[in-house]
């Protein structure tokens, strides 16, 4: 069984896998990227901008990792600096001065350890994204694709539905991170993976996710045409809702409630 | 500024602060030794001190000791102590590492919610305990504090806060995680009513607390000399391989790069945040 949760990070974590701008260029029409936070700098590990939804104009936003090395390191291995984090929430409220609708791509190990992230407040930006996010007065979808990594990933996922490719994986710590800290033995990953029940599956059952998207045709032309299709649908019904805010506060409310008294 | 000098003793992540507990009065008269200037302190003279050294070394202090020192006398009246967490992920451990901690700790959550009143300015109260589980914030927590809010929105009273903690609790996984969001949800509700909310950031004030309700006070004041911070320093250093700036992730640290309003020594905290509520509350 623990083996299974840990492959499923080693899957999440394949760099084969589509990307955050893979997803942008196959399911978006003319997507204008837009760069900067308009404070400090320019994030290489965030990608932001206007496009298409078939014919709804929308904000999207994406993590991204890279393929390649050199991509990789580009991109500072899908790790944002709080400069990202602000340019989303840039981009985000703009979104909202515009009625625009929010969809984000999330790939992650988690917001980026150093001394200039911490500098400039790797936490207080995480915390104004959460903060903002719940009131946004627009639809917010956001996709897990591949590794959702602690409060980096959260940052951009407190959303109206938040959805989960079938081996991407969702969690408050990496495994070798837990085990390495709860086992002094970072060996241990396989059980740490198992224990924090961060599968699509687990997620789903813990009511953190409402759906998970399968990956039988990876890539092709016709997955990103379905994701286009579901998108489609959800924001139809999204965008109806006068309550949507309220619904989204209480979608974050109710999880962890069933405490023993 | 001398207090970018204190060395923070390394084990006490370590030991859960547990080094830092206050030692029973026995015979004789026992000291503790200041981390900062190595002095031995009489323990009577700690705590008359409120634990504070007279090198201006502030020792870690317990939730409801805390709460004595900051609240009107039998002001306080706590609330959701009934909330006690269980093992909603089974994960291995978890329930013994719990009964383990609520005996030593003598509390049965990582914090302590209330109403009280400070300087007779009655308000909603959070206190965060490093003793147990570091601060670690699991539900529990998150829903301790996002009651508190609700509560405090309903009955339009401002928000003082006490963080202290090392992020979330792992052994509850991604349920830790969400209550982030769910706590900054009720922040945000707390704020467009137009209250007051006041967090006092304490030693070591890290992860998802940093980044979620410790950053999100309107007026945010810290210890001197704690430790404030994102990620941890032991994982920064080894995922850069650089050295780390000194007083890296201080109080002091913070402040200048612009993320707190004020450090306020523990001895002052009550006049200020008395004075923050009059001042909220039409002067």
């Amino acid at each position: 069984m623990s083996e299974k949760a840990y492959e499923r990070v080693k899957l999440a974590r394949d760099n084969q896998r589509p990307t955050g701008v893979d997803y942008i260029r196959n399911i978006f029409r003319s997507f204008i990227e837009l760069h900067g936070d308009r404070r400090y700098g320019d994030d290489t590990a965030i990608v932001g901008g206007i496009g298409r939804l078939n014919d709804i104009p929308v904000t999207v936003i994406a993590i991204e990792k890279g393929h390649t090395a050199k991509e990789r390191s580009a991109r500072n291995f899908g790790a944002p600096h709080p400069e990202g984090y602000r340019k989303a929430l840039r981009l985000m409220k703009q979104a909202e001065k515009f009625g625009r609708p929010i969809i984000c791509f999330i790939d992650t190990s988690g917001a980026y350890c150093g001394v200039g992230a911490e500098e400039r407040g790797q936490g207080q930006a995480i915390a104004e994204n959460l903060l903002e996010m719940s009131t946004l007065c627009v639809p917010i979808i956001s996709l897990l694709v591949g590794e959702g990594g602690s409060g980096g990933a959260l940052a951009l996922a407190v959303a109206d539905r938040v959805w989960m490719m079938q081996n991407s994986v969702y969690s408050v710590i990496s495994p070798e991170g837990c085990a390495s800290i709860l086992w002094k033995d970072s060996e241990l990953a396989e059980k740490a993976a198992a224990s924090l029940k961060l599968t699509a599956e687990d997620a789903k059952t813990l009511g953190v996710v409402e759906r998970i998207l399968s990956e039988k045709d990876m890539g092709t032309k016709a997955f990103y045409e379905r994701i286009r299709a579901m998108l489609c649908e959800e924001l139809e019904e999204l965008s109806k809702d006068p309550e949507l805010v309220g619904k989204r506060y209480d979608r974050f409310r109710r999880i962890g409630t069933k405490v023993e008294a | 500024m001398p207090l970018l000098n204190f060395l923070k003793p390394k084990n006490e992540l370590e030991t859960g602060g547990r080094s830092q507990a206050p030692v029973q009065q026995d015979a004789g008269e026992p000291e503790k030794k200041c981390p900062n200037c190595h002095k031995d302190i009489p323990i009577s003279k700690l705590w008359a001190d409120d634990l504070v050294c007279a090198c201006g070394y502030h020792f870690r202090m317990k939730a409801r000791h805390r709460i004595h020192l900051i609240t009107d006398k039998d002001s306080f009246c706590e609330m959701y102590s009934e909330l006690r967490s269980g093992n909603p992920l089974d994960f291995p451990g978890y329930m013994e590492k719990l009964e383990t901690v609520q005996v030593s700790s003598g509390e049965n959550e990582a914090v302590v919610c209330g109403t009280a009143e400070i300087g007779g300015q009655k308000c909603c109260i959070f206190v965060m305990d490093s003793y147990f589980m570091m601060g670690s914030m699991g539900s529990v927590v998150g829903e301790r504090i996002t009651s508190l809010f609700e509560y405090a929105a309903e009955n339009r009273l401002p928000v003082v806060g006490f963080t202290v903690s090392g992020g979330a609790r792992m052994q509850e996984g991604l349920l830790s995680l969400m209550q982030m969001a769910k706590t900054s949800a009720a922040v945000k509700r707390h704020s467009d009513a137009g209250l007051l909310y006041v967090a006092v950031l304490t030693d070591p004030t890290t992860g998802g607390v940093t980044a979620s309700f410790a950053m999100e006070a309107d007026i945010i004041l810290a210890e001197p000399g704690a430790t404030v911070g994102f990620a941890g320093a032991r994982v920064i250093e080894q995922t850069t391989k650089k050295t780390l700036p000194k007083g890296f992730q201080t109080s002091e640290f913070v402040q200048e790069h612009g993320f707190i309003d004020r450090i306020v020594k523990r001895s002052d905290q009550k006049k200020l945040i008395t004075d923050l509520l009059k001042i909220h509350n039409g002067g």
